[in-house]
C-alpha cells in the first residue's frame, strides 16, 4: 500500500514497555470491562500506545512489539491485536510524522473543496502521494473516508484534532505555523461559528428566550 | 430433543432445534454450495454462497448462519436463488485471477465446480483486479494468495482446531489479506489440512506443487503407519509413483484430518530404497540374487539361535508369517518391542487405548503420563484440544512436556515419581480425576521405554481403578502406541519373555530384523547373523549380512491394529520398486526354499490363519467396551525411581525409516523441531 519513505531501521523499535502514564491509563481503561472480558479493551489499548509512542518519539504508530505487549497484557494471540490494528484506519503501523494529516476528501467535503485543502497541504509539505512522510519527518498525508464531521465540511484531521471549515489559504497558514515550530492550534472550526451553528450568529430560534 | 418442522422445495423436514438452515436442507438431499461454511469449524457466515430463500423474508438468507424456526418455508432452488447465487459468484470472480490452467486445485476447486453451476460466461468488471502478496506459511503449505476468497477456513482451523491462532485476516475491505502478519512457518503437526479445506487455490500442498491433475491418479484407500492411530487414508498414485496421500473421514477416528508427516513423508518411499537382494562378502555389501540371498540365509540357519524382531510399520500378515517361520525353524524368540518397552500382555486391556479415540469427546479428565500427543499423535491432540475448548476438559501431565499442547494443562511434575502423588487424598489433580465420572489416564510409550516401565504402568492402572475410571461402561485406562504395527504384533503375540534385552543377551547369533530400525543396535552382539527384511536402506539394513528387500505399507496389502485396538486393512496402491516383493510373500518363498513350507499360498489363507491365531482379526473396526475385571498388570507401583520422564519423540519430523528418508520431513525438522533440552536433570 504504501509508497512513502522508506522506513529507516532504527526508526523501528526492538522493545516496547507501557510507560507509567500508559499504564494509569491502562488500569483505569480495563476497570470498564467485565472480569474475563478484557480482551475487548484491545481498542483503547492501541490507542494508549500509540498515544505513547508519540509522546516518545514524535511519531503516533504501532510497531509490532507494541501491538505483541498488547497482546501479552490481554492474553490473546498476537494475531488477533495485529488485525484489529490493520482494519481501523485510526492506527498506524508505519511511522508517521509528527503531524498526521488526514484529509477527508469524501463527496461532502470534496464539494466544499477538499481538493484545495489537499493543494495545499501538498505545497506546504512538498509530499506528492498519499501516505508520504516530508523529508523533515514532520508531515505525513492520509487519503481518509468521511470523518463525520461533514456539517462543517471541509475536513483536515491532525493528530487527534479536527479543523474545520478550511479553504486552500487557511490550511495553508495552519501548515506553515507547524512548520516553523508552532504547536496546534485549538481544534474546531477555522471560521466565525459556534461549533457548527450558522456562521455570523443565530439565523432561526431568534424568538426563543432562554 | 426438542424438533422444529420446516418446509423446504415443498418438502416436510424435522430437524433438531438449533440446526442451521442449511443442515435442514441437507438433511433433505438438497445440496447447498458453500465455501466459508465447514462442519466442523465454527460459522463465519462470510462468502454468502449459501443464499436460499425463505418465506416473508425481504431477501435471501445465509442458510449457514441461518437457525432453524417452526413452520419455515425454505426454497432452494428459486429464480431468486438461483439470481442470488450468481450475484454472489460473480462478485467472487471479481479478484479471482483466471489462472485455473496453472492452479494445482484446478479439477478439485469448489470455486471452479460452483462458478460452473453459477458463474457468468463473461466477466462486466472492467477494472483493475486487486493482486495480493504471497504470504511464506512454512515448507509444506504453499500459498498463491491472490486467488483467496476470504472465507477464512483457514484462520478458523489454525485458531479452533490446530489450536496455534497464527493466521488472521488483517486490514480490511479490498486491502484485506489472509496472512501471519510477521513471516514465519505456521507451527503445527496440522498444517496440511489447511490444503484440504482452502476451497480455492489459494492454499496447495508445497511438495506437490505442478506435480500432477486429480484425474490422472488412481485412488486406493489404506491406513497410515506413520504413528499408531491408523487413520484412514487415501493413497492417490499415478504409474509407480505415490504423489499423494490424503485423509478419509471417519468421525469416531481422525475425523477428517491427518498430521503433516503422514501426509507429506511420501517423498520419502522414493529415498534409500532397498530395491534388491544384497549379500555381505568380506565385510562389504554386494548386489545378490534372491537366490543367492537366500541361500545364504539357508546356509546360517542349521543350528542358529534364531531370533526375529519386528519393526514399527509392519503389516500383521508379514509379522504372523515371520513368527510361524520361525517356529518352523523351531524358535520362539520374537520381539516387537524394539526399545523394551514394558508391557503386560496377558490381557489386551493392559496396552490398548481402551477409551477409544471417540472417548475423548466423553472424558471429563485426562492424565497424560510420559506421553506427548501433539507429536505422538497429532491427531488424537486435536481431538483432545476440541474436547478441551468444547468443555474445559481438566488436564494434568506428568512428565517433561517439549512444547505446548495447544491446550493448558497443569504440570503435576517432570519426575515420574509424581504419579505416586497422584495416588493420595492429598493431590488436587487427583482430587479432579476422583470428582470426574469419565477420567481418562493416558500412559504413553516415554513411561514404558523405562526400566521402571512395568512399575509405572501398574500405578497407572491402580491410580484408574482408584479415581473410578474403570466401570463397566467406561474403560479410562489407556496406552497410546507410537509404532503402526505394535498393537497388531502383540496380538499375535510376537514378544519373548524378558524383551528384546534378554533376548539378545541369551546369545541369539542370528537375527532376523523386520523392518526394525529402532532398536539398539550396538546390543546385537558383533557375530550375530543378520537378516534384514525391510525397505529402506536405514539402520537396520546398515547392520545387515543379507539384506531383503521388502514393500513399504503403501505397496501391499495389510491389516494394522491401532492404538485403539481397531483392526483395518489397507489395500495396495503401487507395486514395489525392483526386485522387492510383499514381506509376506517372501517369508512363505524362503520357508519353501529352507523346506519348511508356510501354509499360506495367498493373502486370503494367510488371513485365515491371522483370524485362527487371535479372533480380534476377524472384526474389522472397533467395538468399545468397559471394564469388569479390575485386576491390574504386573508390577510394583512403588518401584518407580525419582527421575525425570521424558518423552519417546524426539523429533517428530523424523521417527521412522520413511521419515527419515524424506527430504520434506528433513526441511521440516530443520525448520521447526527444537533441539531437545539434556534429558533429566
Ligand atoms: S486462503 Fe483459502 S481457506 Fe484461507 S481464507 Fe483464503 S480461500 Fe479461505
Ligand atoms: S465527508 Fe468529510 S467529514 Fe464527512
Ligand atoms: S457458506 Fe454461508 S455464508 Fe458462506
Amino acid at each position: 500500500m504504501s509508497r512513502g519513505t522508506v522506513k529507516q531501521p532504527e526508526e523501528v523499535p526492538s522493545a516496547f514497555a507501557f510507560d507509567l502514564e500508559s499504564e494509569a491509563e491502562i488500569v483505569r481503561v480495563l476497570a470498564c470491562y467485565p472480569e474475563g472480558r478484557q480482551a475487548s479493551g484491545v481498542l483503547p489499548l492501541l490507542y494508549i500506545a500509540q498515544t505513547q509512542m508519540r509522546r516518545q518519539t514524535g511519531s503516533g504508530w504501532l510497531p509490532r512489539v507494541a501491538l505483541d505487549a498488547i497482546a501479552g497484557r490481554l492474553g490473546v494471540a498476537p494475531i488477533r491485536v495485529y488485525e484489529v490494528a490493520t482494519f481501523y484506519s485510526m492506527f498506524n503501523t508505519e511511522p508517521v510524522g509528527k503531524y498526521h494529516l488526514q484529509i477527508c476528501t469524501t463527496t461532502p467535503c470534496w464539494l466544499r473543496g477538499s481538493d484545495a485543502v489537499v493543494a495545499a497541504c501538498r505545497r506546504v509539505t512538498g509530499i506528492e502521494g498519499w501516505h508520504e512522510t516530508s523529508p523533515d519527518g514532520l508531515f505525513t498525508m492520509t487519503e481518509v473516508e468521511c470523518l463525520g464531521a461533514c456539517v462543517n465540511a471541509p475536513v483536515l484531521q491532525i493528530n487527534d484534532n479536527y479543523y474545520e471549515d478550511l479553504d486552500g489559504a487557511r490550511t495553508e497558514a495552519l501548515l506553515r505555523d507547524l512548520q516553523s515550530g508552532g504547536t496546534l492550534p485549538p481544534a474546531g472550526t477555522t471560521v466565525e461559528r459556534l461549533n457548527s451553528a450558522p456562521e455570523g450568529g443565530m439565523t432561526t430560534l431568534l424568538d426563543v428566550t432562554g | 430433543m426438542a424438533m422444529v418442522k420446516l418446509t423446504i422445495d415443498g418438502e416436510e423436514v424435522e430437524v433438531a432445534a438449533g440446526s442451521t438452515v442449511l443442515q435442514a436442507c441437507e438433511q433433505v438431499g438438497r445440496e447447498i454450495p458453500r465455501f466459508c461454511y465447514h462442519e466442523r469449524l465454527s460459522i463465519a457466515g462470510n462468502c454468502r454462497m449459501c443464499l436460499v430463500e425463505l418465506e416473508r423474508a425481504p431477501k435471501p438468507i445465509a442458510s449457514c448462519a441461518y437457525p432453524v424456526a417452526d413452520g419455515m418455508v425454505v426454497r432452494t432452488d428459486s429464480e431468486m436463488v438461483r439470481q442470488a447465487r450468481r450475484g454472489v459468484m460473480e462478485f467472487l470472480l471479481i479478484n479471482h485471477p483466471l489462472d485455473c490452467p496453472i492452479c494445482d486445485q484446478g479439477g478439485e476447486c469448489d470455486l471452479q465446480d460452483q462458478s460452473f453451476a453459477y458463474g457468468m460466461d463473461h466477466s462486466r468488471y472492467a477494472e483493475e483486479k486487486r493482486a495480493v502478496k504471497d504470504k511464506y506459511l512454512g515448507p509444506l503449505v504453499k500459498t498463491v494468495m491472490t486467488r483467496c476468497i476470504q472465507c477464512t477456513r483457514c484462520v478458523r482451523f489454525a485458531t479452533e482446531i490446530a489450536g496455534v491462532p497464527e493466521l488472521g485476516a488483517t486490514a480490511r475491505g479490498e486491502n484485506l489479506e489472509i496472512t501471519t502478519y510477521v513471516e514465519k512457518a505456521l507451527t503445527s503437526e496440522l498444517s496440511g489440512n489447511l490444503i484440504d479445506i482452502c476451497p480455492v487455490g489459494a492454499l496447495t500442498s508445497k511438495p506437490y506443487a505442478f506435480v500432477s491433475r486429480p484425474w490422472e491418479l488412481s485412488k486406493i484407500d489404506s491406513v497410515d503407519v506413520l504413528d499408531a492411530l491408523g487413520t484412514p487414508i487415501r493413497i492417490d498414485a499415478r504409474g509407480s509413483d505415490v504423489l499423494r496421500v490424503l485423509p478419509r473421514s471417519d468421525d469416531t477416528l481422525n475425523e477428517e484430518w491427518l498430521s503433516d508427516k503422514s501426509r507429506f513423508a511420501i517423498d520419502g518411499l522414493k529415498r534409500r530404497r532397498l530395491d534388491r537382494p544384497w549379500v555381505r562378502r568380506n565385510g562389504k555389501l554386494e548386489p545378490a540374487s534372491w537366490s543367492e540371498a537366500f541361500s545364504a540365509i539357508a546356509q546360517r540357519v542349521p543350528g542358529a539361535r534364531i531370533g526375529a524382531v519386528a519393526g514399527d510399520l509392519c503389516d500383521a500378515e508379514s509379522i504372523l508369517a515371520l513368527k510361524d517361520l520361525l517356529g518352523n525353524l523351531d524358535s520362539d524368540r520374537v520381539e516387537c518391542r524394539q526399545k523394551g518397552e514394558s508391557l503386560d500382555l496377558s490381557r489386551r486391556e493392559f496396552y490398548l487405548f481402551n477409551s477409544g479415540v471417540a472417548g475423548i469427546d466423553e472424558a471429563d479428565a485426562l492424565l497424560l503420563i510420559g506421553c506427548h500427543p501433539r507429536h505422538e499423535a497429532p491427531v488424537l491432540n486435536a481431538r483432545i484440544r476440541r474436547r478441551w475448548v468444547e468443555s474445559g476438559l481438566p488436564v494434568g501431565t506428568i512428565g517433561v512436556v517439549p512444547s505446548d499442547l495447544t491446550y493448558p494443562a497443569t504440570e503435576l511434575g517432570q519426575s515420574a515419581a509424581a504419579l505416586l502423588g497422584l495416588h493420595g487424598s492429598g493431590s488436587v489433580f487427583g482430587q479432579v480425576l476422583r470428582a470426574a465420572q469419565r477420567p481418562m489416564i493416558v500412559v504413553g510409550q516415554g513411561a514404558l521405554l523405562r526400566d521402571d516401565g512395568a512399575a509405572i504402568l501398574a500405578s497407572a492402572w491402580a491410580l484408574a481403578d482408584k479415581v473410578g475410571a474403570l466401570k463397566p461402561d467406561w474403560n479410562g485406562f489407556n496406552v497410546l502406541h507410537t509404532a503402526a504395527s505394535r498393537v497388531g504384533a502383540l496380538d499375535l503375540g510376537f514378544v519373548s519373555s524378558g524383551g528384546i534385552h534378554s533376548m539378545l543377551d541369551d546369545g541369539v547369533d542370528f537375527l532376523w530384523l523386520l523392518g526394525a530400525d529402532e532398536l539398539d543396535f550396538a546390543g546385537i552382539g558383533r557375530r550375530t547373523f543378520v537378516v534384514y527384511q525391510g525397505h529402506h536402506g536405514d539402520r537396520g539394513a546398515a547392520r545387515g549380512d543379507v539384506i531383503l528387500p521388502g514393500a513399504a505399507y503403501t505397496e501391499k496389502a495389510g491389516t494394522y491394529v491401532n492404538t485403539e485396538g481397531r483392526v483395518q486393512q489397507g489395500f495396495g496402491a503401487v507395486v514395489p520398486p525392483g526386485e522387492a516383493r510383499e514381506d509376506w510373500r517372501i517369508l512363505r518363498a524362503f520357508s519353501e526354499f529352507v523346506g519348511r513350507r508356510l501354509p499360506y499360498d495367498d493373502i486370503d489363507s494367510l488371513r485365515r490363519r491371522l483370524f485362527e491365531v487371535n479372533p480380534v482379526f476377524a472384526r474389522q473396526g472397533l467395538s468399545r467396551f468397559g471394564i469388569t475385571d479390575r485386576r491390574g498388570p504386573e508390577g510394583d507401583g512403588r518401584a518407580i525411581h525419582d527421575s525425570a520422564l521424558t518423552p519417546a519423540i524426539h523429533d517428530y519430523y523424523r521417527t521412522d525409516a520413511i521419515s527419515r528418508a524424506s527430504a520434506t520431513m528433513a526441511e521440516c525438522s530443520r525448520i521447526y523441531a527444537q533441539p531437545m533440552p539434556a534429558a533429566a536433570e
